[in-house]
């Protein structure tokens, strides 16, 4: 697409009009702001006199155009230059200072790297910064402003080309006897399918298929409850007095992120009669199972029900259980029930009992699957 | 000519065999038009590119691996602690590469800024109506890039395996297996298996740093492809017009100033690397699924999602042995799914409802198109609403509001703020249109009083010069092929007539609700300045004449 580009300096005298151009378009598009200055029509350099003047119908021909090759204001361009240059200079002066500050500062600890860091990105900063100051300047105080317009045309193609191509397309689609030929394309297109669907086939050894996995944790009867950090056993009379939260991990896994990404539980200590059971030997909502409790200490899962999430604050005047990420709140003393947030379910309750040395055991895994649902979930439990 | 100079030596050499002269020419002198607000998808672009070179350099430190090492680097509290390759490698970069944290902070700062330009480009784009035909490839393209942009955000946040990314991880691996159906399956296959696994890490990695950046340079190719084909829109001005482009060539004014701006661009963002700390990983410790801490934020392209989590109320159903987690998968999927869809389907319900398939290359100021404008404010609002509730525990903390109750103030500020944005910013752009109006008719207020004989005082005005008439753009306004009113027409257009003829007839009411503007002042004031005052008036005292006026005025003004 060739474009009647045309324009002029402001104020550029209207001497390259070809005969019968009016001025018209040309000084609608002047400069209106930040004028600087006009060329000198000796000096002027013919870059963009080659334009295909009148291609857009009904509009005036376009003149032929220069871009003006002097500033007006002679003694100001030469102190932009001067700026210019310094700016430039200075840029220059920063990236060897950057250069610089590699070699003489040192990292390898903290203040090294506070002291590195400030150096190398105080000049990488002031060498870009004053590249582009200086950039900006030469444009604005020393490139003569023009504005030039530059004609449209609309995106559809004329009926010709359109009709052209047409007949090419279908030309080509008869030669290639695809139209012609049904039990060629139809065989193509089938061969084509099973390519297209093995890519998607490669991906399936990605991971292993879910199948029940999600429904247990590594939580076996007698498993021992360990403190985490310190991964020692617990025995109930550790706790002497109620009071806060402890993560616990069942023994033999209290390295492994998979395990515990599912198996992770909070034990808390209550004062008699501060939690609301029930007498059964299953989860009952908002009710927490007293079979499964041991001396009042309750044993829920750490993974939050809402997206899995650690449920890790814990405020002990109100017993509320809260998970930072989305703010769901479980009462701890009934059955870890939600009482506010996205969570839709309570923390499932680990069955706990002592062993025979009197520490805190599983006496099963979850009855049901912990952390976030999914689809396969449904209401197990 | 000088042209020979110009093309001798290399130039000529490489003519002979490119025959670059000529499509070098045309190139040089693209005209591209002035608006400071078209420089903000050129400071996404230049985000982009400073974003390769910091990841290529980050890439060639980091160890994409979750294999378990034991730290003995140089950042002594972390000393001695079990932590993932990833990790210890991020710690590396920063304490023991020289300039490898002002790396890491300049490719974090830009990917905010990457992500913040795209957006304000992308309101730019909408709000001033610079989707319309023939430019709606462009939009869908950017609105691909959008996405894009926040799965690349996500996956390279995650990448350094701290505490805080793998919380985010967390959370998207919870979102991810709620999705009905294929949710757990999804999940096992990204993650190789349960969470967290240890092949996330490399596989983020690689998305992260080949999959998606092919993607993203393909479509920023056909981006600026097209963009170049089609020519640069335009702010209305003396002598702008559809048929026209009115600017500074490419060569030797856009190119340097463009220049510049990459410039600035890379400067402020080292500046920001160098005095600003941006995710400290090391503070924040290794990944540990039992641990997480308060206040725990994500970058702020993700936190309208996070809103979107939090102020979900909790709703589930199970039917059939089946889970639906709809507290999970639609505040997940809702949000950005909806608007993104809103967003691509805009431009052709917006031709379908005016019946407008004109090309538009000289922009709307957002005044002038009310419906629209309150349209995107409204979604903007009601992003700001969900971006908030997104930080709903920093807000509690900050000003000492009970955090519950800023949950439940945003679960009804989510659809009312986006109402009353609408209507408020469609008051605004009336009014607006109004001042606009006003100027017209009575000119520029210029600060000289007179005393008139009678003894009263007046100010003087003075009529408003071309230029400034023709910058204030024409309300949008297109009469649906029977005229305004379709409906009530005695003889409907064939599309206008049953019942989806109505609706698009309602629609176009609301759409086309302006100030008329009569610039010849003909019965100027009794009619338009005091009789169209906002409220239904407007849509009705819109007739065919005003719509033939305005039409042809936008049309070929100048």
């Amino acid at each position: 697409m060739s474009d009647s580009t045309h324009g002029q300096g402001p104020g550029e005298p209207e001497e390259g009009s070809l005969p019968g151009a009016q001025g018209e378009t040309g000084e609608e598009s002047q400069g209106r702001h930040r004028v600087i200055g006009t060329p000198s029509p000796a000096e002027s350099r013919l870059l963009l006199a080659e334009t295909a003047g009148g291609s857009a119908p009904g509009l005036p021909a376009a003149k032929p155009r220069t871009l003006p090759a002097d500033p007006q204001d002679m003694a100001g361009a030469k102190r932009a230059e001067k700026i210019v240059a310094a700016c430039f200079i200075l840029a220059m002066l920063a990236g060897f200072g950057f250069i610089a500050s590699y070699v003489i500062f040192q990292v390898h600890s903290v203040t090294n790297v506070l002291h590195s860091n400030l150096a190398l990105g105080t000049c990488m900063g002031l060498a870009f910064l004053l590249l582009g100051v200086g950039a900006t300047i030469w444009v604005r105080r020393l490139m003569p402003y023009v504005e030039l317009t530059e004609m449209r045309h609309p995106m559809r193609s004329e009926p010709e080309n359109r009709e052209a191509f047409a007949d090419t397309f279908k030309e080509g689609a008869d030669t290639s006897q695809f139209v012609k030929r049904p039990i060629l394309r139809r065989t193509l297109i089938a061969a084509t399918v099973p390519v297209a669907v093995a890519p998607i086939v490669l991906l399936r050894d990605l991971g292993p298929l879910p199948r029940e996995s999600l429904d247990h944790t590594v939580w076996r009867k007698g498993m021992r409850l360990l403190n985490y950090g310190a991964n020692t056993p617990i025995r109930p009379g550790d706790f002497s007095s109620p009071g806060g939260m402890i993560t616990v991990v069942p023994d033999g896994f209290q390295n492994d992120f998979n395990a515990l990404a599912k198996a992770a539980c909070i034990i808390i200590k209550f004062a008699p009669g501060q939690v609301v059971y029930t007498d059964h030997d299953y989860p009952v909502p908002n009710l927490t199972v007293k079979n499964w409790t041991v001396d009042n200490i309750v044993c829920y899962s750490k993974i939050c029900t809402h997206v899995g999430c650690p449920a890790a604050l814990y405020e002990e005047t109100t017993h509320h259980i809260l998970c930072p990420c989305h703010q769901s709140t479980f009462d701890a003393t009934r059955g870890a029930k939600v009482i506010f947030g996205p969570a839709t379910r309570p923390l499932p309750q680990l069955p706990m009992t002592v062993d025979a040395e009197g520490y805190l055991v599983a006496r099963s895994d979850f009855t049901e699957p912990v952390g976030p649902s999914f689809w396969e979930r449904g209401n197990s439990s | 000519m000088s042209i020979d100079k110009a093309l001798s030596g290399t130039g000529s050499w490489l003519d002979d065999r490119l025959h670059g002269a000529k499509g070098l020419r045309t190139f040089f002198r693209k005209i591209f038009p002035d608006h400071w607000t078209f420089l903000l998808g050129e400071i996404a672009l230049y985000s982009f590119i400073i974003l390769l070179l910091t990841g290529t350099f980050l890439a060639l430190f980091f160890k994409p691996s979750m294999t378990e090492v034991v730290y003995h680097g140089s950042y002594i509290k972390l000393d001695g602690v079990h932590m993932s390759e990833a990790y210890a490698s991020t710690l590396n970069i920063s304490f023991d590469v020289r300039g490898g944290l002002l790396m890491r902070q300049i490719h974090h700062w830009a990917a905010d800024l990457f992500v913040a330009a795209i957006l304000a480009h992308m309101l730019r784009i909408f709000f001033t109506g610079a989707y319309r035909k023939p430019r709606e490839i462009n939009w869908l393209i950017g609105l691909v890039l959008f996405t894009l942009s926040l799965l690349e955000g996500l996956f390279g946040y995650s990448l350094p395996d701290d505490l805080l990314s793998g919380a985010g991880l967390r959370i998207t691996q919870g979102v991810l297996q709620s999705i009905p159906i294929v949710g757990t399956y999804l999940s096992f296959f990204l993650f190789g298996g349960q969470y967290p696994g240890t092949d996330i890490i490399p596989r983020l990695y690689i998305l992260h740093v080949l999959l998606i950046p092919g993607l993203f340079m393909a479509l920023i190719g056909a981006h600026l492809f097209i963009m170049f084909h089609q020519k640069h829109t335009q702010m209305p001005g003396k002598g702008r017009t559809n048929q026209n482009v009115v600017g500074a060539p490419m060569y030797p004014y856009f190119m340097a100033k463009t220049g510049a701006f990459f410039f600035f661009t890379f400067a402020v963002l080292a500046l920001a690397a160098t005095f600003a700390q941006i995710n400290p990983v090391w503070l924040y410790g290794p990944y540990n699924p039992l641990a997480i801490s308060a206040g725990s934020q994500p970058d702020f392209y993700m936190g309208f999602l996070e809103g979107a989590l939090r102020i979900m109320p909790p709703w589930q159903w199970v039917v059939f042995g089946h889970t639906f987690a709809f507290n999970v998968f639609i505040p997940a999927l809702l949000p950005l799914g909806g608007i993104m869809t809103a967003a691509a389907l805009w431009p052709f319900l917006e031709q379908w409802i005016t019946g407008d398939k004109n090309e538009h290359h000289v922009n709307d100021r957002p005044r002038n198109a009310p419906t629209r404008t309150a349209l995107g404010m409204a979604a903007v609002s009601f992003y700001g609403v969900l971006w908030a509730e997104g930080a709903n525990d920093v807000l509690a903390q900050h000003f000492n509001v009970p955090l519950y109750t800023i949950t439940w103030i945003a679960r009804f500020a989510v659809f009312l703020v986006p109402i009353f944005t609408y209507i408020i910013t469609k008051r605004i752009c009336l009014g607006l249109q109004r001042k606009d109006l006003h100027l017209i008719q009575h000119g520029v207020e210029t600060g000289i009083v007179r005393q008139l004989p009678s003894g009263g005082f007046i100010e003087e005005t003075r009529p408003l010069d071309e230029e400034e008439l023709a910058a204030l753009g024409r309300p949008v306004a297109l009469a649906l092929p029977s005229g305004e009113g379709g409906a009530e027409a005695e003889v409907p257009a064939p599309d206008m007539r049953g019942g989806l003829g109505r609706v698009k007839a309602r629609l176009n009411k609301i759409v086309n609700e302006s100030v008329p503007i009569d610039e010849h002042g003909a019965n100027g004031h009794g009619a338009n300045g005091h009789g169209a005052n906002g409220h239904g008036a407007n849509g009705h005292s819109a007739t065919a004449e005003d719509h033939a006026a305005v039409s042809s005025g936008s049309d070929d003004e100048g």
